[in-house]
């Protein structure tokens, strides 16, 4: 049989906030275990949550971002169940009313078509602590520092069809809380990760399949290919005329296959219901529109500008307005050198990129500020060196952390636009070859690079290209 | 032996005719007396709270005190005190020492007032009697084989029983006004979001509410004063201004409109109560009060609406006494069930856990529907009872209880009976409304309250009707037998 696959995607952003969602401890990673942890987040008796209202303006900005409906009112109900690492006993969440509802996307298919995706809802919720299990010996250790850090939990409709649509929401989502500055996207530290809903269903029919959840990836490429690996699974049982029991699985990343949790029956009954130590969010449409305006320009639009403003082809805008992070290096770069935006693209999306991926830094860690890297393409457009030799300088920038100049000046690497100097070492190179000379008067002009290529080993390199050919083909038919 | 009204306390204090030192003196001696016949206290905050009345005496001194500076008070032992113990009457907290006050105890502290000890209670104020105290019932001073009520049983007797001038309680059916009912004292739940409930170990978050157990009004009033008032720590306490509420007493109450609930004389008032009741309402009657028969006819719902609702909060706030950062841990464990089993079972005593296990229940899937969403509807419907019937009336009163305090022992076992002790009270909490019960006479040499009650955040017209009828009477004065001897 033929099967369709459908997935949904529940994303944890954690929110970007500088105080927990309910209380006012720091919401630094990495600090010495349990030091971020108030009375609030221990959970003693007698304390109260009151809500972070940073956490809200988020979970609106997020909301306005994917054309979402805000409430104007929506509660807060604890989730209960016992677990060392959840103090209270409960985890604070948004079950029957979630501040963002009834959103939208579109992603590109493979095919390169656009497809909306529904976003069911997006909700606030506080984290658990963590259990530590493989630090002491037959004893779990607590680490409360992230219980009450703020998380929106981003569900969506079952509305992607393959592996690569999911990793495709996926990114987008990632994207705009990235572009929003709600969530510092994070995935090895656990800020933005997912649990996927899969199951499969006859072709060309509509009622769902039984459904598995896939809990906790926290890579694009786990999502892929722990996606692909159940959809495997469930279309072998499927195939052999099983069924699919509804359950929530793990992805081992080392076998690269998903394995039984616990099954429905084994879940928790959570007995939501309404936190009666909050009150109902209420939120009004002048606060929304005043969030509204303060929203950044997003992806769509900032392409459109690159292209209107910049001048640069529709296809290296997307590329590099693809990560914020690319298109604010973008932005700075050209706000210091702007003649030629093109190279300033072209630089980014090859010899920027190529260093980036090379050596697994990201752009803050690369240490080229926007100003020097600017300065390298001024010396480029200024004849000072060729775009070749500046391969080689960025290069160098990157490593030894020098300044543009410094490197250029201390290994001589001007370029040579010098005619008389070019002018004699032509000379010397044509004096050099005579019986290649006599196969390009014959009529081999692709010998032309050749002669091209000995000037530039006789100056390093350092010969203006465009000189050289033009003083090159004028000798020639002088000799 | 005397009992003083803090407002007495207040003049005593500020004329040099006694010192604070002197005044702790003599509650500490006295509780080192008496209170073994009583029980009313856990744990007492002796060195402390004479070191704080020698600083006391010397702002006095200065000239320059504090509207409460020298006053000694009791706290429940459930709201939070920086270094005391606060065991919430269970043996889960036994040993629980926070390290940070509730918000009330600062407000009073901050006001100069010496906490002078922490009052037993039922175990983390799930009763109706005091017998669910880990620590021991506490005995009623009018008669030491009856109950003083509960679950502020230990406050209430506190005051009652001169070992203390005004005490701190909490309520969540009743358990302030029934206690006061009980005493023969004067006992008031203020509106719902009126005093921060932030370090006020929670039962039921929605109903809890800190108030005041003291021998007058007027103390209660000079109390709320400094008690009452926005905590940015309580999300669900409210921004309103706090009235001097010492300065509107003693205005006319003449036209003030009365209404009396049929339902409140369904069935289980005995005839002598219902007449020591309507004397009572002559007094008012004389004050120029007009009463008027209404009906809130939702009102015989508000025991079960509240015996779900209740348990159902109680379920999910106790769920964090798991043994592992605070609270009772046994050693000997097998394994992590067994070790939330073993901390809880032991932890915990019956009425909590019966309360666990019906709340964890009505919040189950499959019994939602049918128990919690179905009294939280019920609870709208009393709440709208009561808006409809302020349409036309200033208040509502009635008798705080159906019968005078009863036996230790008597009702412990029947626990549908001993819930239905809160029957007048728990409309007010279910509704969020401020409540009061003062004395009114005696049923069998039993003393019996009068309960009003006001719309939201109308403290100030209790208050003043409380007041003006203890101008005209004196059973607030009347003190237990025994005292007098003592």
């Amino acid at each position: 049989m033929e099967w369709e696959v459908v997935i949904g995607l529940e994303i944890h952003a954690q929110l970007a906030c500088k105080s927990k969602i309910f209380s006012g401890s720091s919401t630094n990673f990495g600090i010495e275990q349990n030091t971020q942890a108030s009375l609030i987040d221990l959970g003693y008796p007698g304390v109260l949550p009151v809500l972070n209202q940073e956490a809200v303006v988020m979970a609106i900005k997020f909301g306005l971002a994917v054309n979402a409906q805000i409430a104007e009112r929506s509660i807060f109900a604890r989730k209960n169940y016992f677990y060392p690492d959840l103090p209270k006993g409960y985890q604070i969440s948004q079950y029957e009313l979630p501040i963002v509802f009834n959103g939208s996307l579109e992603i590109q298919t493979q095919n390169g078509l656009q497809k909306r995706i529904g976003i069911t809802r997006a909700h606030l919720e506080e984290d658990a602590g963590k259990s530590i299990h493989d630090k002491f010996e037959q004893e779990t250790a607590i680490d409360l520092n992230r219980a009450g850090i703020p998380l929106l939990e981003i569900v969506s409709e079952p509305e992607m069809n393959s592996p690569k649509e999911a990793t495709a929401y996926m990114h987008k989502i990632h994207q705009i809380v990235k572009y929003l500055e709600i969530c510092d996207g994070n995935m090895q530290e656990g800020s933005f990760r997912c649990d996927a809903n899969v199951s499969l269903r006859p072709k060309a029919t509509s009622k769902l399949g039984t459904r598995t959840e896939i809990k906790n990836l926290n890579s694009f490429k786990f999502v892929e290919k722990a996606i692909a690996y159940e959809i495997a699974r469930q279309e072998e049982l499927l195939n052999e005329g099983k069924e699919i029991t509804q359950e929530t699985r793990l992805y081992d990343s080392d076998m690269d296959e998903t394995r039984t949790m616990r099954t429905k029956e084994e879940e928790n009954d959570y007995r939501y219901f309404p936190d009666p130590d909050l009150l109902p969010l209420e939120i009004d449409k002048s606060m929304i529109e005043q969030i509204r305006s303060q929203l950044p320009e997003l992806f769509e639009a900032k392409v459109q500008r690159y292209v209107r403003d910049y001048g640069i082809k529709e296809n290296d805008a997307v590329k590099i307005a693809d990560t914020i992070e690319l298109a604010r290096y973008f932005e700075k770069v050209t706000a210091v050198f702007n003649s030629d935006n093109k190279l300033v693209a072209n630089w980014i999306l090859t010899e920027l990129l190529f260093v980036l991926n090379r050596d697994g830094l990201s752009i803050d860690q690369l240490g080229v500020s926007p100003e020097s890297f600017a300065q390298l393409l001024q010396r480029i457009t200024d004849g000072t060196i060729s775009g070749k030799i500046a391969k080689d300088v960025f290069d160098s920038m990157v490593h030894e952390k020098k300044e543009v100049d410094v490197i250029i000046q201390s290994r001589g690497l001007e370029q040579i636009s010098d005619v008389g100097e070019i002018e004699s070492i032509i000379v010397e190179v044509l004096e050099t070859f005579p019986d290649q000379l006599q196969e390009y008067l014959d009529g081999k002009e692709k010998i032309l690079g050749f002669f091209v290529g000995q000037v530039m080993q006789r100056t390093q390199g350092r010969a203006n290209p465009s000189i050289v050919n033009e003083i090159l083909k004028e000798k020639i038919k002088n000799n | 032996m005397e009992r003083y009204t803090l407002k007495n306390l207040v003049a005593m204090l500020r004329s040099r005719d006694i010192s604070s030192h002197e005044i702790l003196e003599m509650y500490i001696q006295r509780i080192s007396e008496h209170d073994s016949s009583f029980n009313s206290y856990i744990t007492l905050n002796q060195d402390a709270a004479l070191e704080q009345s020698i600083q006391a005496d010397r702002l006095i001194e200065s000239g320059d005190p504090l509207p409460l500076t020298g006053i000694p008070y009791a706290g429940k032992d459930i709201f939070c005190t920086q270094g005391i113990k606060t065991t919430c009457g269970s043996k889960m907290l036994e040993n629980f020492i926070p390290p940070y006050d509730a918000t009330v105890i600062s407000n009073l502290n901050n006001q100069g007032a010496i906490l002078i000890g922490k009052t037993n209670m039922d175990e983390f104020a799930m009763g109706s009697s005091n017998e669910t105290s880990y620590f021991g019932p506490v005995h009623n001073p009018w008669d030491l084989a009856r109950s003083p009520g509960g679950s502020s049983g230990g406050s209430a007797v506190a005051v009652a029983a001169g070992l203390a001038p005004i005490a701190l309680g909490t309520d969540t059916g009743g358990s302030i006004r029934q206690p006061a009912a009980f005493t023969g004292i004067t006992g008031l739940k203020p509106s719902y979001g009126r005093c921060s409930r932030y370090g006020m170990v929670a039962f039921a978050s929605s109903l809890d509410q800190a108030g005041i157990l003291a021998l007058t009004a007027e103390d209660t009033a000079i109390l709320l004063e400094s008690l009452a008032g926005f905590d940015p720590m309580d999300s669900t306490s409210v921004e309103a201004d706090v009235p001097k509420y010492s300065g509107l007493l003693n205005v006319s109450i003449e036209g003030k409109t009365v209404g009396i609930p049929k339902e409140f004389f369904d069935e289980g008032l005995d005839a002598e109560s219902e007449q020591v009741f309507l004397d009572a309402i002559k007094v008012y009657e004389s004050l120029g009060v007009q009463f008027k028969d209404i009906s809130l006819p939702h009102l015989g719902l508000s025991v079960p609406t509240y015996y779900v609702v209740a348990p159902a909060e109680c379920s999910s706030n106790l769920a964090r006494y798991d043994g592992i950062r605070f609270g009772y841990r046994h050693d000997e464990i097998d394994d992590l069930d067994d070790f939330y089993l073993t901390n809880r079972q032991i932890g915990f005593g019956a009425e909590v856990k019966r309360r666990i296990i019906t709340g964890t229940y009505v919040l189950s899937a499959g019994y939602y529907d049918a128990y919690y969403l179905k009294a939280q509807k019920v609870r709208q419907l009393i709440s709208q009872d009561f808006k409809k019937a302020f349409q036309d009336i200033d208040a509502v009163m009635g008798p705080t209880t159906q019968t005078p305090a009863f036996k230790i022992g008597e009702k412990i076992d029947d626990p549908v009976t001993m819930y239905m002790n809160d029957i007048y009270t728990i409309s007010a909490n279910l509704a969020g409304l401020p409540a009061i019960s003062h004395p009114c006479g005696f049923v069998q040499s039993l003393p019996f309250g009068l309960q009003i009650i006001a719309p939201h955040f109308a403290e100030t017209e209790l208050l003043n009707l409380t007041h003006l009828f203890q101008q005209e009477t004196d059973w607030h004065q009347k003190q237990p037998p025994d005292l007098n001897e003592a």
